[in-house]
């Protein structure tokens, strides 16, 4: 009986012990899911702390920030969620760190030419949900594209995505004919998608920002991290990714 | 008191609160006024109306099919049975992403049976339906299988002996006995319907009043308005307490007679 009550008790010192005690060596990144693969190779190259990478929505991810999660760094597909953060005294000061641009992605043999044939009728599509950058990229280009068109297009929106892969993988199974996606996106779906670009007057600017958690466990590993990503190992990934640099 | 009683009742206690302290904090930050408050939001009042419509039909059809199939299963021998009743026990045990994923390469627009199906279900209310049954009907079948093979034999047999058929045995004898049981199932079912999230979000997308569910809706606004996210989680805590509740209380099985054989 003790030593049953003796081996609860070494677990609960061992759980507790695995909570607090990572400030050695480990980053944790929460970013936007459109950064996955290539924040995925950059963190495997990273030298001198394991990177924890973790992907969702930049929305959601903001909003676990402001529910009192910390990771040690925030990259998000917009400028404006990591200033917000930084208003709210919950991040450092933000930097631009890549740019990108919107597009449609369609299956390598669909019939869509154009930006005017997705407000054809009977044409399926997944965009982002309105909280989501990529959603609010989205709603930008719709807008510009004047009441009629843009109503005719949104009215053949099947599905609202929580993040930009969800948009992809409803494309990418033949759900929909079509979704607003970045460009990055569908380089890395080899050949199965394909880029329609947008008009430049249609386009908006795309900028992703990145910036340190306040209360950052690994503050220094977390500084490094994100200077590659300015201008080093990340940066140079982001380009073969096909991102661009920052406007 | 012995220690490992004391053991016992520490182990109670620790289960208690990690279990039931996520559900306190919903109501403890939600104001009655803000539940109510966040009925008036049309989008939520959209998923909640398409979360009973759904999830509904989802346990009318598990019911409907799964009832008989119990039967059989509870009361017949065969080659092969275990493996049967594993393989539809299975879904119990799959992640929701893996149900998506496999609901998305059996009947979505690709998958084996795309060229019946095509595009009816993927996206569309029926494929909410379809995913919410995928997910739940094992909860039933389970439960229904173990409520028809714990009856006593022999008041199967003294219907039979005076006479009634195997339909009308199953009908007027065994399914009012096993009802305890099935009530308990389908309130397992319905609760796990509702609360579908991955499997309905891989398959049958987010759309506004038309497949998106409370969960999905409680994810949406989760990052623009946490304040009415948690009201919703409330609301939906509610709803699923008192679909229960009620269906125990209508086929008799007790408030607390949870899982009665």
């Amino acid at each position: 009986m003790r030593r049953l009550a003796a081996a609860a008790l070494a677990m609960v010192v061992v759980a507790a012990g695995c909570g607090g005690g990572d400030d050695d060596g480990t980053v944790t990144v929460s970013a936007a899911a459109s950064l996955k693969t290539a924040l995925t190779e950059y963190g495997e190259s990273f030298d001198g702390a394991a990177v924890r990478l973790s992907f969702a929505g930049s929305d959601e991810l903001a909003a676990q920030i402001r529910k009192g999660v910390r990771p040690d760094v925030f990259a998000a597909a917009n400028t404006k969620l990591p200033d917000a953060l930084y208003d709210e005294g919950l991040v450092e000061k933000p930097v631009a760190f890549a740019g990108n641009r919107l597009v449609i992605a369609v299956p390598a043999r669909s019939d869509i030419r154009t930006v005017d044939d997705l407000a054809r009728r009977g044409v399926k599509l997944a965009i982002g949900s309105a909280s989501v950058p990529v959603g609010e990229y989205t709603r930008t280009v719709v807008a510009r594209l004047g009441a009629a068109r843009g109503d005719a297009i949104l009215a053949n929106v099947r599905s609202e995505e929580p993040d930009v892969k969800g948009v992809v993988g409803k494309v990418d199974q033949g759900a929909v004919d079509a979704g607003f996606v970045y460009v990055t996106d569908v380089v890395a779906t080899d050949g199965k998608l394909r880029v329609i670009e947008l008009p430049a007057r249609l386009q908006p600017t795309v900028a992703y920002g990145v910036a340190v958690v306040k209360g950052a466990h690994n503050p220094e590993a977390a500084d490094r991290f994100v200077d590659g990503l300015v201008a080093g190992d990340g940066a140079r990934i982001l380009r073969d990714a096909g991102f661009e640099k920052p406007r | 008191m012995s220690a490992f009683r004391l053991l016992l009742a520490a182990t109670l206690a620790v289960a208690l609160t990690f279990l039931t302290l996520p559900v306190v904090a919903i109501f403890v930050d939600t104001s009655p006024g803000d539940l109510i408050g966040s009925l008036g939001d049309g989008a939520a009042r959209d998923a909640l109306l398409l979360s009973l419509e759904t999830t509904a039909i989802a346990v009318a059809v598990i019911v409907a099919v799964g009832t008989p199939a119990a039967w059989l299963l509870a009361t017949r021998a065969f080659r092969g049975k275990a493996v049967v009743v594993t393989l539809v026990e299975l879904p119990l045990v799959l992640p929701p992403a893996v149900a998506g994923i496999g609901l998305l390469a059996s009947v979505g627009p690709q998958g084996i049976l795309g060229g019946v199906v095509g595009d009816s279900l993927v996206l569309q209310t029926a494929g909410v339906v379809v995913a919410l049954t995928f997910v739940a009907a094992p909860f039933y079948l389970r439960q229904a299988q173990a409520a028809f093979a714990s009856i006593d034999p022999a008041l199967l047999e003294a219907s039979r002996t005076l006479g009634a058929g195997e339909a009308r045995t199953f009908g007027r004898v065994a399914v009012p006995i096993a009802m305890p049981g099935l009530a308990a199932g389908l309130a397992l079912a319905w609760g796990r319907a509702l609360g579908e999230f991955g499997a309905t979000l891989m398959f049958a997308g987010s759309f506004r009043g038309v497949t998106q569910t409370v969960p999905l809706a409680i994810y949406d606004q989760f990052a623009t308005d946490f304040p009415a996210a948690l009201a919703l989680s409330a609301v939906l805590v509610c709803v699923s307490a008192a679909l229960l509740l009620s269906v125990k209380l209508v086929t008799g099985a007790g408030p607390l007679g949870v899982a009665a054989r």
